[in-house]
């Protein structure tokens, strides 16, 4: 791959700002395969050319308008870029761990042109004040767009509803109390209703608390031979079947979190089915690891919900297939080295995700045919912006130009050194994947460019 | 490959070794366990003399970290170091390394740096052990840890049952008790199973693993069933905590209910082997004319746990099964 510089029009150094300022220059992602299932789009090879920030064309060669910057994109897809609707990014409170700023710039090296940050910092991000840092830090870090998610409920303690409405007038994009389940239905119910007038979604982190309290992996055999404390699938299904009902006592959209189990994938069909307002995000993980990996104690192999069985990832496949859940999202969790480096059950829950989604979706679900690359993307850019109401996630002409340039059939090792995020805590440390990013374009101006060397591996 | 090996001839197989650590009976072939059993004869001995004390281990530094409370595996372990002449340290570390500050790492670590050669390592969490001996050149053995095994007690359970019954192939050995969180429990699956025994598992449902069946073990819910099947119980302690807990009702239920007693034993179409692992809730899970019965090998165990222990120490530090004998010189 190769990036021409296509004319004297220089950036001149003032507007290093912010994803979603204008580009001073025109872009034209020139000879990929133009991939926008948004708009049912598939041209093998063509053009997307971004003018002002914002799409001006996609689809069919063009020619390169005057000052225009070219990136040659031959053999490599162009989509709308990635978003993510499930994040940690850490800041405020956990700077050491993650910064907003690096949590961007890794969501950027992982193909994603906006991210959704849950609001479980420290403190709690629960009122306008709060949701304006996050957005505010988000253009300064000038990578990935960085949408902030307000708290569903005061301190996430599932007591009083926080302020929705100006947390929404401040930036948020939907809510959530997730790290926690909201444990009372009646708040739950309340939410639900409430966030209607804002058409934002309220996300749920489906647990009950009794029953997973104290676990530390999937309850099974594994567990049982490893003698951890195991949580049942049904510690996630009776939450979302709770959350489904009250979506259809409320008529309120309900976003399920990171699904993990076939009866929680069998519980969205019956909502759907019966038109209730439920949407759904797996993670990377859950659609391609077991409670295997768990083996040998191994803490990078520990995250909420856990790693479950085979039958549940071959469920879990299939319902990203059939769009029974509508999209993938990280669950981005970094953590210290130190955190992690501990007994298994003192270790925290979570792995970071932004740099290896992509590969371990394309290794695990497109190579293996389960999903074509049109329904990768869907899962990833076009259906997550839909369902959260974000901009981009499409290349219609006139939308934000948001873009991802990935190569789908690069062969790379992960090496968590190598990581933008400060998160070094992945179960894919040492495997090879196959898709990479390699140019993250937002609003019209490239924010992430891929240091590896050029070329097929 | 072997099929051309003339079959009077005897096998030059490898010579079967336990490895750096013993960690757990899950990964362990029978082979193995074998060795650590036949290993664990010659020492036994030793014990029942005046002067108990060899020197396998002399020079051999060998730290006992105990960072959950323990008299009788502490002090067996000690026992076994001390008559094979190591230098040993016993240390009692209250509450998880978390709320001592130092990380387990940590602490490691800075056992390693003082040039130990072995750590008996007693752990609430499982997996600890695993931790440790990924962690550092020394020989680790599991003293227990958390609900995960406890493989020297399942390996002197196997030697207690192998000296009474002399082979353990098709022999019933029923767990009676909370086998949810029991990690001697685990380690007696694996031993038992391992070493050809039919193994039953006994308690009400809300303390065993809810894949038990997935264990290939036969599972009673009522006492009475297991005792007319096995020919030993291996009864485990209840502990108060988890009636505290809510996983049963009342401990007077559960000696009414589940409690191994003279009664239902009585009952048994055969004589019954008791075992139990210590320490003892009298009354609750066994009575006490049980445990003091004519079957009880209650305290065969803990002598056996000696000998099994010292056997453990001294493969683990290189020596071989055919020396064990030689080992005893010097004070015989």
């Amino acid at each position: 791959m190769s990036a021409a510089d296509g004319g004297a029009t220089a950036d001149g150094g003032t507007d290093r700002g912010a994803a979603g300022r204008s580009a001073a220059r025109p872009l034209l992602l020139a000879g990929g395969r133009v991939l926008d299932p948004s708009q049912g789009l598939d041209v093998a090879v063509g053009d997307v050319l971004l003018v002002d920030g914002r799409v001006a064309h996609a689809g069919a060669r063009v020619s390169a308008p005057d000052g225009a910057e070219v990136v040659d994109c031959t053999g490599l897809v162009v989509s709308p870029g990635f978003v993510d609707v499930h994040c940690h990014l850490r800041e405020p409170g956990r700077e050491d761990v993650e910064t907003i700023a690096t949590g961007a710039r890794a969501a950027a090296a992982g193909g994603f042109t906006a991210v959704c940050a849950m609001p479980n910092t420290d403190p709690v991000t629960d009122n306008q004040a709060a949701v304006g840092f996050i957005a505010r830090q988000a253009q300064r870090a000038d990578a990935a767009r960085v949408h902030p998610i307000g708290a569903i409920t005061l301190g996430q303690k599932g007591e009083r509803l926080a302020e929705f409405g100006e947390m929404v007038a401040a930036g948020a994009v939907a809510v959530s109390d997730d790290g926690k389940p909201v444990v009372s239905a009646q708040i739950m119910r309340t939410a639900l209703e409430y966030a209607r007038a804002f058409g934002i979604p309220v996300a749920d982190h489906c647990e009950e608390p009794t029953l997973a309290h104290g676990g530390a992996m999937n309850e099974g055999v594994v567990s049982m031979k490893l003698g951890l404390k195991g949580i049942p699938s049904e510690a996630e299904e009776i939450m979302a079947i709770r959350d489904i009902l009250l979506a259809r006592r409320t008529g309120g959209h309900v976003h399920l979190c990171h699904m993990s189990t076939r009866g929680s994938v069998e519980l969205i069909r019956w909502g759907k089915e019966r038109g209730i307002r439920v949407t759904a995000e797996v993670c990377p993980h859950h659609l391609s690891l077991t409670e295997h990996e768990v083996e040998g104690y191994r803490t990078n192999a520990k995250m909420n919900p856990p790693l479950r069985t085979a039958d549940d990832v071959a469920a879990l496949q299939e319902a990203v297939r059939d769009g029974t859940i509508d999209v993938v999202a990280t669950d981005h969790a970094p953590h210290h080295y130190d955190e992690k480096e501990r007994e298994f059950a003192d270790a925290p829950n979570g792995i970071v995700g932004l740099e290896t989604a992509l590969g371990v979706l394309v290794t695990w679900l497109v190579d293996p045919g389960i999903l074509t690359y049109a329904q990768l993307v869907d899962r990833m850019a076009c259906a997550p912006a839909r369902i959260f109401n974000l901009p981009g996630g499409t290349l219609r002409s006139g939308a934000v130009g948001d873009v991802t340039v990935f190569d789908p059939t690069r062969a790379w090792t992960v090496d968590p050194a190598r990581f933008r995020s400060k998160g070094r805590n992945t179960p894919y440390a040492g495997r090879t994947l196959r898709g990479r990013a390699l140019v993250t374009v937002v609003g019209g101006r490239v924010v992430h460019r891929d240091a590896a060397p050029a070329g097929r591996a | 490959m072997t099929a051309a090996r003339p079959a009077d001839r005897p096998r030059a197989a490898a010579p079967v070794r336990l490895g750096k650590d013993l960690l757990a009976l899950e990964p362990l072939s029978s082979e193995q366990i074998q060795l650590v059993l036949d290993t664990a004869e010659p020492f036994k001995e030793i014990s029942e003399r005046a002067i108990k004390k060899v020197p396998t281990l002399r020079g051999q530094t060998v730290v006992n970290l105990f960072f959950e409370a323990s008299t009788r595996t502490r002090i067996s372990f000690e026992f076994a170091e001390k008559r094979m002449s190591a230098d040993t340290v016993s240390i009692a570390a209250s509450g998880s390394s978390v709320q001592k500050g130092e990380t387990l790492v940590d602490t490691a670590r800075n056992l390693e740096a003082m040039r130990i050669d072995m750590v008996v390592v007693r752990h609430g969490s499982s997996g600890a052990a695993q931790f440790l001996a990924e962690r550092i050149e020394s020989n680790v053995v599991n003293a227990g840890d958390g609900t995960h095994e406890h493989p020297t007690q399942g390996l002197l359970d196997l030697l207690t049952l192998r000296d009474h019954f002399g082979s353990l192939t098709g022999r019933r050995v029923c767990i009676v008790g909370d086998v949810l969180h029991s990690r001697v429990a685990r380690s007696n699956v694996w031993g038992l199973k391992k070493m050809g025994a039919e193994v039953g598992v006994c308690a009400p449902r809300s303390l065993l693993p809810n894949a038990i069946d997935e264990l290939g073990v036969e599972v009673f819910d009522r006492v009475e069933a297991a005792i007319e099947w096995a020919e030993a119980l291996n009864v485990l302690r209840l502990q108060l905590e988890r009636m505290q807990a809510g996983y049963i009702p009342s401990l007077r239920e559960y000696n009414r209910v589940f409690g191994v007693t003279r009664e239902r034993l009585d009952r048994a179409p055969r004589d019954v082997l008791i075992l139990h692992p210590g320490p003892m809730n009298r009354g609750v899970e066994i009575d006490s004319d049980v445990a003091d019965g004519p079957h009880s090998v209650i305290l065969d165990q803990v002598t056996n746990g000696v000998a099994v222990r010292m056997a453990v120490l001294y493969l683990l530090a290189g020596g071989r099964p055919e020396l064990a004998e030689a080992a005893k010189g010097g004070a015989s």
